[in-house]
């Protein structure tokens, strides 16, 4: 196989940050290449650099032998390179055709050639097992169809490499093998594929070469075959990797959240959660899986005050709180971790002070009469600061001079300061490497143990699987079951997650 | 009040009030069709009422010198396409807010269009003795019994500004360009991905808005009257915007839109000429009390995008 991208020594910095530290790699014609890091590895920062989306600092990019400049998107384009983003680069409000036609000049001069395009696009579909309806309008389809759009787009464009970002993170099981087929069919055609990822069983089960990054550094680069799950990890954590988390076992309390047959509709006026009906208990954590976008994020809101109930009741320690505010739910011992960490959970000019109180501030000790009382709240923070271990310059410093993984800190530390009874827990870990990722785990399972009452939402199947005590799978609304985790695994979950109900599984059974 | 409601009869009745509707929708119809394609491209332009004034006071001084309207007309184009690219500049390469900008410069243009007209002319009342644009009653048509008067009796910028719509329509949806537009307006990132240049996009369209706007300025002072008058464009760059958020940046909608305004604006002159009691402050408080109550009633509808109205940066700082 000849070598069709070489990347030497790239190096890209940002204020205060050395997101990538000479990096060389190389992929093969035809060879799908992993690369495998924590988030905050550098590998997305390393790819736009590739995709001409940033200008790396210093080194070469070879193509084919040659050393190349690639100054935008459309140079990487009309070399032969594609990258499918973790954030589509899809425009909405548009048709599948005309998403593909954009940027590409016309058959028929200045009016639109669509129905060429289309044509084109139904050969490539079939040819790869892509498919997807051409004349849908982006906004209407799944997410795992819009990946498909991308790909196609990516095709269209005749490239030779095609990068992935995360490709999985928005997929059920069954679609992540079929994104692995449609890669195994590219490469068998001669086109190269670059697979960023964090998770370790894809890289195992697709890739033919491993880059392992860390700290915006190579550290590694192995072929998969001799390697193993765990020398990955080892590699791409720098130590040690403990997956497991010590769970002492469930001491089930009485019912804290009692959901009844809610119903919502969710931003674009469609029904989100259609007839939501469960309880969590004092003492357990309920893990809500799924593929993000089937209504966890409109559960999480309706739970803690943000968004409006249609119909059915919501039951926090037996009364009723259905059109509660958020400030009321949290009087009443709620707490919440929101999943969207920049726009819900802290206000990143404000200071680390000023985030961890916030919520708390109406109440004494932190303020009597509407005045504030500056001692309660100063020994709040510091506490909290030496107990979630916060790396700040001080109290007073901007969330927004923070790493990622410290402004999640701020956030746990004021949801978690008053112990609360109930806390949503939104995707407690996006974004976080693998040692903060274990200390919120073991937070989590803390709070547990006091008798908390936790509902994890959570994408992440691996998560999902270690906090949990039981596991409900929400599709397009609908609750699909909850199972027991011991009772359970990710087969079932996956199918739940595909749209299949418990009950008809059960059934299926021989 | 059965006087008033037969006051009322009367003017829908007469024939002159529908041609004063065609000869008021004009300018704001030019207006929202020259500028719909930059509202698409994400660009929030309220500054064509600054584009349109300094095209009126253009016009006028460019008729007076060289003696042709045609050559004021152009010139009108050309002056509000300068303010426009001063527009562009801002906000599309400096990245500042839109609104803020569109307001500065509307501001801007009001005094400079008077500072200019009174340094030429002089303060007084006086009129500068030009010829304003022709009428042209277009062959056959314009002898058609009741129509014609109506239709193929005005301005040719009355039939241009009708023609657009559907030019506009055609080259929004139906050509390569409308679609990068589009693109560029809704997801700016995305468009940038395949090799569309947003900036440049951007600009072009901002530059057409201000040509033509310019151009609706030219009818105002040389297509209806021959006279510039200190801020005599009365709000319609904004009315016109409104009639695009009206008609959710659709052409065909946006023409809707214009028309209702085109209609409040005839029906105030009217009410106002026939002295029907109503207190003149009244009648020309009409077309403004339209646009509130359009926009009232559209906007509940209205989805915007993301990134209208927001200043594209192409790299930032990205987050693994």
């Amino acid at each position: 196989m000849g070598e069709m991208l070489r990347l030497d020594n790239i190096t890209k910095s940002f204020p205060g940050v050395l997101a990538n530290d000479r990096i060389s790699l190389d992929v093969r014609e035809g060879e799908i290449l992993a690369l495998l890091g924590e988030n905050g590895a550098g590998k997305t920062t390393l790819m736009n650099c590739l995709y001409g989306q940033l200008k790396p600092d210093a080194g070469q990019i070879y193509w084919r032998g040659r050393p190349m400049e690639i100054p935008d998107s459309h140079a990487a384009v009309s070399l032969g390179i594609g990258m499918v983003h973790q954030h589509f680069m899809l425009v909405p409000v548009l048709s599948v055709v005309e998403n593909v036609s954009l940027g590409l000049a016309s058959t028929r001069g200045l009016l639109l050639d669509l129905e060429y395009i289309e044509t084109r696009l139904n050969t490539l579909s079939r040819e790869f097992g892509l498919e997807v309806n051409p004349r849908a309008v982006i906004w209407r389809l799944p997410v795992g169809a819009q990946q498909r759009v991308e790909i196609l787009k990516a095709l269209y464009r005749e490239i030779q490499l095609l990068i992935l970002d995360e490709p999985t993170a928005v997929l059920t099981p069954g679609e992540v093998n079929d994104l692995f087929a449609v890669l195994r069919r590219l490469s068998a055609r001669g086109v190269s594929v670059i697979l960023i990822t964090h998770k370790l069983e894809e890289v195992m089960a697709i890739s033919d070469r491993v880059t392992v990054l860390r700290d915006g550094r190579v550290v590694e680069t192995v072929k998969t075959s001799d390697t193993t799950p765990h020398e990955l990890a080892h590699l791409m954590v720098g130590r040690e990797v403990i997956f497991d988390v010590h769970k002492p076992p469930l001491k089930q309390g009485k019912i804290a959240l009692e959901v009844q047959n809610i119903k919502a509709v969710g931003e674009r006026g469609a029904l989100a959660l259609n007839n939501i009906s469960f309880s969590l208990h004092e003492g357990e954590i309920l893990g809500f899986a799924g593929v993000d976008g089937n209504g966890q994020q409109e559960l999480e809101e309706v739970l803690c005050g943000l968004r409006r109930i249609r119909e059915g009741q919501v039951f926090l320690h037996g009364q009723e709180v259905s059109h509660y505010k958020p400030d009321q739910l949290h009087q009443l011992g709620l707490a919440h971790i929101p999943s969207d960490r920049l726009d819900r959970a802290v206000a990143v000019k404000l200071t680390v002070e000023e985030n961890m109180v916030a919520s708390h501030i109406s109440k004494p000790p932190y303020s009597r009469r509407g005045i504030l009382n500056p001692k309660a709240i100063r020994q709040f923070v510091q506490h909290s600061i030496s107990t979630f271990n916060i790396q700040t310059p001080s109290p007073r410093a901007a969330v927004a001079t923070l790493s990622g993984g410290n402004q999640q800190r701020v956030v746990l530390a004021s949801a978690l300061g008053h112990q609360p009874r109930v806390l949503i827990a939104a995707q407690p870990t996006r974004g976080l490497d693998v040692g903060l990722t274990q200390q919120v785990y073991e937070r989590l399972v803390q709070e547990r143990s006091r008798g908390a009452a936790i509902l994890l939402i959570s994408t992440e199947l691996q998560e999902i699987f270690r906090l949990s005590d039981r596991i409900a799978v929400m599709y397009r609304g609908e609750l699909m079951g909850i199972a027991p985790v011991e009772k359970t695994n990710v087969n079932q979950i996956g199918m739940m997650m595909a749209g299949v109900r418990l009950e008809q599984q059960e059934d299926s059974l021989p | 009040m059965a006087d008033l409601l037969s006051q009322f009869a009367f003017i829908f009745t007469s024939l002159d009030f529908y041609a004063a509707v065609f000869r008021l929708t004009t300018p704001i119809l030019l207006v929202a069709m020259g500028s719909i394609f930059c509202e698409r491209a994400g660009i929030m332009n309220i500054a064509t009422e600054g584009f349109m004034l300094m095209g009126a006071m253009t016009a006028v001084v460019v008729t007076y010198y060289l003696g042709s309207p045609w050559l004021g007309a152009l010139g009108a184009m050309l002056a509000a396409m300068v303010l426009s690219l001063l527009f562009a500049v801002f906000v599309v390469i400096i990245g500042t807010d839109h609104i803020v900008t569109a307001v500065a410069l509307n501001v801007f243009s009001l005094g400079t269009t008077s500072l200019i007209f009174r340094q030429i002319f002089g303060a007084m009342s006086r009129t500068p003795d030009i010829t304003g644009l022709p009428i042209w009653r277009l062959p056959l048509l314009g002898d058609l019994p009741v129509l014609g008067n109506i239709l193929f009796n005005q301005s040719p910028l009355v039939y241009l500004a009708f023609l657009s719509v559907p030019i506009a329509n055609f080259f929004m949806f139906r050509t390569k360009w409308g679609l990068n537009i589009r693109a560029v307006g809704e997801t700016p990132r995305a468009a940038d991905t395949v090799g569309l240049n947003v900036y440049r996009i951007r600009i072009y369209t901002i530059l057409v808005s201000g040509l033509v706007a310019g151009l609706a300025g030219a009818f105002l002072s040389i297509g209806q009257t021959t006279i510039f008058q200190e801020g005599m464009t009365a709000g319609r760059g904004y009315i016109a915007y409104t009639a695009i958020v009206f008609g959710k940046w659709n052409p065909l909608g946006a023409l809707v839109g214009a028309v209702i305004f085109g209609f409040a604006d005839a029906l105030q002159l009217r009410i106002q000429a026939l002295g029907m009691g109503i207190p003149y402050q009244f009648a020309l408080m009409i077309p403004y009390l339209f646009t509130v109550l359009a926009i009232v009633f559209a906007v509940g509808r209205v989805s915007w995008s993301a990134a209208y109205g927001q200043p594209y940066r192409r790299v930032e700082r990205s987050v693994d």
